[in-house]
């Protein structure tokens, strides 16, 4: 017997290769954000 | 500004203005005009909520801040991507899976008719009174550039944005936006390589970014826990994120931009997009002030930006002392000149003792040039007492008109005119649609047919940007234009954002304790801005705090208001 997993809703789905989940877009941006502050603060330490 | 600059000003302008208004010609029922007609893909959003929120204000009095106290700005950012994430994950499917046409929209159909109504009030107040900022900025370029009055135009700025709107509905809105915000990029990045190339030969990029450091310029994060400090990354994440949540999350203009996504999907990534480019784009435009201010160490500035202010007041009796004042910046800026050549020459022999002489005594010429300009200020003020001692914002339109070649002064100012043009119609397409919707088709006339709700529309449209002509020609905007912005709204947003939050995660809170609530607290953050000098950003956290408590408070200690009450014209 074939077994199909639950047909994901057009929402649900991210569309982006490599995230399955909208949680893991999320967790994506969040870390895009701590490596700009992370820049930004090399950035400050680097010229002040 | 020559003929050159002018074709391309007004090739770019009203091309984008009527290939929006012919591509979307049509769409005259109510759902189509104020909420476009959901189709819009993500990048379309993603660029629209990133035009509406970056007015001309931005490109305009950015780098100004830049030039002025450096990258300290970009921490307001450092809570939007945070508060992005929360709304693509509560808010957005809330709005989508209730079909609402506006924000307060749906506190009515949570709460009941008063909170909807005091909602959208709060709304309509603070974004009435910011978008006559949003007109005030641009009309400051063109008065400079042309030599026009200013009220004439801001008058005539305004009126052509009115006209623009009330023309195009929100899918209008959407597709110039993309447009506009695609001119701007490419006008902010060519005059950032441009500015490059005017350097001095023989100065790298990692020299100016030496000199900028040096004057205080590249300190972006600042982990300071003094609340007197109005930049802080305690006050971006904290405050910004409130500030963010409340703007992105409930303001109506935009709201109604991320609405028209064709799916959920579709306005998610459209936000997300926002959450990773906001801080790099807002850094970039802040480096490009700092920029301008390592060029202006080599090429003589003007002692104070708006020349038009000295020029007055140097015809009406403050000439001779201008004049003095004028040889003091000169011999300044001559030493402070030579030091920094000195600076250079020894950075770049690897001499770390003589480079940091150098640098002292660079910055010590600095402050007798800052002295000057703060002399020359006081005479300014003194010859006219209306004048705004603040020239930032003159700092980056000077540069242009000055240092750039022509056609590209005219690319830039048609850059200050499309972010003015695109935040404008963001903002009067929602106040519009937030006082058709949420107030005269809920109290004023409930049954009327699609069509007389499109013209009301286009009347309230009309109105408000009367209102904010009104208010861009009697305001006086003592403070940097941007902060004034981000002041008005930061009195406003924490409370409107308690409404929201309370709605969105405490469903045992109804409609009558909220109410006073917000009521209440808008009052106590109005007297505590007038009487504390903390940073503004902290009356988000303030506002939206004292309204989420006052609201448990009044539901558990007052028994009558413990019965939710039901919006019974909700779905109006």
């Amino acid at each position: 017997m074939v077994h199909h997993p639950p047909e994901i809703p057009d929402d649900a789905s991210t569309g982006l290769p490599g995230f399955r989940t909208w949680r893991g877009v999320y967790w994506f941006v969040l870390g895009v954000f701590v490596l700009w502050v992370g820049l930004l603060a090399l950035l400050t330490k680097l010229y002040s | 500004m020559n003929a050159l600059d002018y074709l391309v000003t007004l090739g770019v302008l009203v091309g984008i203005a009527a290939y929006g208004i012919w591509r979307t010609r049509g769409h005259q029922n109510l759902r189509t005009y104020l909420r476009g007609s959901r189709e819009t893909k993500w990048f379309t959003i993603g660029l629209s909520v990133m035009a509406t929120q970056a007015s001309a204000i931005t490109f305009l009095s950015t780098p100004g801040q830049g030039y002025e106290s450096g990258l300290g700005f970009v921490q307001n950012y450092f809570g939007a991507p945070l508060a992005l994430i929360v709304i693509a994950a509560v808010f957005l499917p809330i709005y989508r899976k209730l079909n609402v046409y506006t924000a307060y929209e749906y506190l009515g159909k949570r709460f009941d008719s008063k909170t909807r109504l005091l909602g959208a009030a709060l709304f309509l107040l603070q974004r009435g009174l910011g978008a006559g900022i949003t007109i005030y900025a641009p009309a400051i370029v063109l008065s400079t550039v042309m030599g026009w009055r200013l009220d004439v135009t801001i008058i005539g700025t305004g009126l052509l944005v009115v006209i623009y709107t009330v023309a195009g509905g929100s899918d209008a809105v959407n597709l110039t936006q993309k447009y506009q915000i695609g001119v701007i990029f490419v006008g902010m990045v060519t005059a950032f390589f441009v500015l490059l190339a005017r350097l001095p030969a023989g100065l790298s990029f990692g020299d100016a970014l030496a000199v900028a450091g040096g004057f205080h310029k590249l300190e972006a994060v600042d982990f300071s826990l003094n609340p007197d400090r109005r930049y802080t990354i305690w006050t971006g994440v904290l405050g910004g994120m409130f500030l963010a949540l409340s703007y992105f999350g409930t303001d109506q203009s935009q709201v109604q931009r991320y609405l028209t996504g064709a799916s959920l999907r579709e306005s998610r990534l459209g936000l997300m997009f926002n959450a990773i480019f906001k801080i790099p784009m807002q850094f970039f435009i802040l480096l490009l002030g700092a920029l301008v201010f390592v060029f202006y160490q080599f090429e003589r500035p003007p002692v104070f930006f708006n020349q038009a202010a000295w020029h007055y007041a140097a015809d009406h009796g403050a000439g001779e002392r201008l004049q003095v004042l004028e040889h003091d910046f000169e011999a300044a800026f001559t030493d402070k000149e030579r030091a920094i050549q000195a600076w250079m020459t020894a950075r770049h022999a690897g001499d770390v003792a003589a480079a940091s002489a150098s640098r002292t005594a660079a910055l010590a010429a600095q402050a007798r040039v800052e002295a000057a300009r703060t002399a020359t200020k006081e005479t300014l003020r003194a010859a006219d007492p209306r004048t705004t001692v603040n020239d930032a914002d003159y700092v980056f339109i000077t540069f242009i008109l000055d240092h750039l070649p022509h056609g590209l002064i005219g690319l830039l100012v048609a850059v200050f005119f499309a972010a003015a043009f695109s935040s404008k119609a963001g903002e009067l397409n929602a106040l519009g649609s937030t006082t058709t919707v949420d107030i005269y088709r809920h109290v004023v006339k409930r049954d009327a047919a699609d069509a007389h709700y499109v013209t009301a529309s286009k009347w309230f449209t009309t109105l408000w940007g009367l209102v904010a002509i009104g208010f861009a020609l009697f305001a006086s905007l003592a403070e940097n234009l941007i902060q004034a912005t981000n002041i008005i709204g930061s009195v406003f947003y924490g409370v409107v954002l308690g409404l929201f939050l309370l709605a969105f995660f405490f469903k045992r809170v109804g409609g009558t304790a909220v109410f006073w609530a917000a009521i209440v607290s808008q009052a106590l953050v109005l007297v505590l801005y007038f009487s504390l000098s903390i940073s503004y950003l902290w009356y988000n956290v303030i506002g939206c705090a004292a309204c989420m408590i006052l609201g448990f408070l009044l539901q558990a200690f007052l028994p009558k208001l413990n019965q939710p009450q039901i919006d019974s014209n909700a779905h109006r």
